[in-house]
């Protein structure tokens, strides 16, 4: 556990001291509680991408809980915000749900979140807990998108479903399942091309994909995961809420937080549709995909250096 | 586009009581202050970047005067449209080439931003403009970058240099000069890999890179998507590279693209391109001042404007326009401005760009059918000329003989008319919202500038 949380910790390093820091230069040198602490509050928020508005509702609830409990001491401000966003980001979730046999496992989102190469950990993941794992090339749009993920089927020793470029990735999807049935795999992984929630088209052909691998078999998929950049800013709420309408999301997964980008707008997509996220995407190796702990997260955005060891 | 109501449309309502006023005062524009600051946050602008806007355009806006023919709050927009624009810098920028070729262009960003795609509608970009270009394979790190790029060659019919994945990027770059000179290729697209503006030691290679081959010009591709982060990553970019524009990618998509902003802002550097779509030739010169109205939520008047300049003659939507602006607007009227526009292209495309469409309850639903367009014009051209001109004349045994000349029904006809008068209501409100003026008022503005004056009406039957 301390070895996870420290790992999480070290990739979050860079959102965690920017937040941190700031938070904790507006906390120190305060004596009292003011509006002006409760703006740069929120201010820190925005700049982590959670949204003015959800920003404004947890300072809101910050200060409903300070009057409340008549806190008059600026230092406690931090701990309660922190336990406010966990609130929002809900109790531990269960990671994904691969009870079924095989489970399926499909992966949408935009353009260049990082869906092929969350598949390539995802998988390699499942592989080290023993599970026997058959991926799918449902990319069939972009140029060597299924040479992209054959590249990664090899490297993770897992056999890839493809068919040609340009075919219909529900007919992948078919075929998929019924190798999958054939071979006894425990766990299918599809991928699917980006695209951008506004396109309807596009939408249609991945409400296709879903039909069809209900109708091979009942129940699939077991987990539809929204792959989102935490880069992207307050765009990831509508996409979040139209792959969710088409589709129907189960989680999830928060790639590129090794950069300087926050992903904060998470905390708003929990706050207004409940998804939770269930994956967050580290770095480049195969083992950068992680749990996501609510708890944690927040604890990490937030705590101060000695206060870790706790977790 | 649905999502968002327009500030526009909010900064209306926030003024409305205003109305009539002669001046702003420093009570009003605090209040439509708090609208434009969530405005510009929700399209995603960096905060600290909102923060010095709204400080400069309260500057400006207290103590105006309202021009005789906007509100209060039309005044406020246009002020922060006019600063906005000014921010954006108003001229579309173009991309530099050598004196002496090949010009080298060399495309940096994020992972996941766009660029080996940029790179191929690039080079479909310049060869339409007559150049010969070279896309060179650089990003030797993610599994199968450089089959992606030689396919879309290959579909786009351009050469592509690559020499596999175990050659330095640099040295690819350099050897691709090289092979350009001897092919005569007057332009090298290079595409790097993607990386994090934090990754020092892949930072270090694009710095050998550009340090070996000197390009002309260093492109930036970021997501339009992108968030808070955009200052960072473009900042940190432009520190180690200084880059000479950017483009901005996925702009088809419904983002409102604020990022855009922020970038001008913190690195000065132009946008100078704009992916807007799958397709490869959806690569086009940046308009800073549509971005403006986007970002703003007020539509993409001026594209709506030139699409419809191209496809109808001036002197018709000008008479078009009196018409609607008095209300008296008829069937007559309708199917011939329905034959206009069916000159312009799909319905749903024109409709997107259409400002204040989410103030307009009724048409927020509004699907438009092609087939259903069939239908109403059959009705229409099955009406006497007396009949269009007056709809009020239309009795039952009118209707039915419609009904039989269109091949429709009673119900549809009357459908028809309802909706009919209910646009023609809705027009007038329409009309009566006049959005934000060019500088100045009246007078010729020219193309391109003739904001708030074209409205077309739209329904359902």
């Amino acid at each position: 556990m301390a070895g996870f949380f420290n790992r999480l910790k070290e990739s979050l390093t860079r959102t965690r001291q920017n937040l941190v820091q700031k938070v904790e230069e507006l906390v120190t040198g305060r004596t009292r509680i003011d509006d002006e602490l409760y703006d740069e509050l929120e201010e820190v928020l925005i700049s982590a991408d959670v949204g003015a508005e959800t920003a404004l509702e947890l300072v809101e609830r910050l200060r409903q809980r300070v009057k409340a409990e008549k806190i008059g001491d600026p230092a406690g401000l931090k701990d309660l915000l922190q336990q406010e966003i966990a609130k929002v980001l809900g109790e531990r979730t269960a990671t994904v749900n691969l009870e079924h046999q095989p489970a399926v496992v499909l992966v949408v989102g935009v353009n260049g979140v990082g869906k092929t190469t969350t598949i390539a950990k995802l998988a390699h993941r499942c592989r080290e807990e023993g599970r026997q794992v058959l991926l799918v090339a449902g990319d069939t749009f972009r140029a060597a998108a299924i040479d992209q993920l054959e590249v990664w089927g090899r490297r993770i020793g897992v056999e890839v479903i493809r068919h040609q470029a340009g075919a219909d990735p529900a007919a992948v999807a078919f075929d998929a399942l019924q190798a999958a049935k054939g071979r006894g795999v425990d766990v299918v992984i599809m991928d699917t091309a980006g695209r951008l929630h506004n396109k309807t088209n596009l939408m249609e052909e991945l409400k296709k994909v879903n039909r069809v691998l209900n109708r091979a078999m009942p129940g699939a998929p077991h987990e539809t995961l929204l792959v989102l950049d935490a880069t992207t800013g307050q765009n990831a709420i509508n996409q979040a809420r139209i792959f969710d309408e088409a589709i129907g999301i189960t989680g999830l997964v928060l790639t590129k937080l090794d950069g300087t980008a926050k992903g904060g707008v998470v905390v708003a997509i929990r706050a207004e549709l409940a998804i939770p996220v269930k994956f967050v995407g580290v770095g480049e190796g195969l083992d950068d995909l992680r749990d996501f702990d609510p708890a944690e997260f927040a604890r990490a955005l937030f705590a101060g250096d000695g206060e870790e060891e706790e977790g | 586009m649905a999502m968002f109501e327009g500030l526009a449309d909010k900064l209306q309502d926030t003024l409305k009581k205003l109305r009539g006023k002669g001046k702003i005062d420093e009570a009003d524009v605090t209040a439509a202050m708090r609208e434009v600051r969530l405005a510009l946050l929700a399209a995603d602008v960096n905060l600290k970047v909102v923060k010095d806007f709204v400080g400069r355009v309260k500057e400006r806006a207290v103590g105006q005067e309202v021009l005789a023919s906007l509100t209060p709050g039309q005044q406020v927009v246009k002020v922060v449209y006019d600063e906005l624009v000014a921010l954006m810098g108003g001229d579309t920028a173009r991309i530099n080439l050598a004196s002496r070729p090949p010009t080298v262009i060399m495309l940096v960003g994020l992972q996941g931003a766009g660029k080996t795609t940029t790179a191929a509608k690039l080079g479909l970009f310049l060869r339409k403009q007559g150049r010969r270009p070279l896309l060179v394979a650089c990003d030797v790190y993610r599994p199968a970058a450089i089959k992606q790029l030689e396919v879309l060659g290959e579909q786009l019919d351009l050469p592509v240099f690559n020499l596999g994945t175990e050659v330095s990027p640099v040295d690819i770059a350099v050897k691709a000069i090289a092979e350009a000179d001897s092919q005569g290729r007057d332009v090298v697209v290079l595409d790097t890999a993607g990386r994090l503006h934090i990754n020092e030691e892949l930072m270090d290679e694009l710095r050998a890179i550009k340090v070996r081959v000197k390009p002309q010009e260093i492109l930036l591709v970021v997501d339009a998507m992108t968030g808070q982060d955009a200052v960072n990553v473009a900042a940190a970019f432009n520190r180690d590279l200084e880059i000479n524009g950017v483009v901005l990618t996925k702009l088809d998509g419904d983002a409102r693209g604020g990022a855009a902003l922020s970038i001008k802002a913190v690195t000065g550097c132009p946008i100078k391109l704009a992916g807007v779509g799958e397709k490869a030739d959806a690569l086009e010169p940046f308009h800073p001042d549509r971005m403006a109205s986007r970002i703003l939520g007020m539509g993409d008047v001026l594209t709506l404007i030139e699409k419809a300049q191209a496809a109808v003659d001036a002197d018709t939507i000008r008479e078009m326009e009196m018409k609607i602006r008095k209300a008296d607007f008829n069937l007559e009227d309708f199917l011939a401005q329905m034959q206009q526009m069916k000159k312009m292209g799909p319905m749903d495309q024109l409709l997107g760009m259409l400002p204040g469409m989410n103030k307009m309850k009724a048409l927020k639903d509004v699907e438009i059918d092609e087939k259903e367009m069939k239908h109403i014009e059959a009705i229409i051209l099955s009406m006497t000329p007396e009949e269009r001109r007056n709809p009020q004349v239309l009795k039952d045994s009118r209707k039915r003989r419609i009904a039989k000349g269109s091949g429709t029904s009673v119900q549809k006809v009357n459908q028809l008319i309802k909706n009919f008068e209910q646009t023609r209501k809705l027009m007038k409100q329409f009309a009566d919202f006049r959005g934000p003026k060019g500088p100045g008022k009246g007078g010729s503005k020219g193309k391109g500038k003739a904001k708030g004056g074209f409205r077309l009406p739209f329904f359902k039957v």
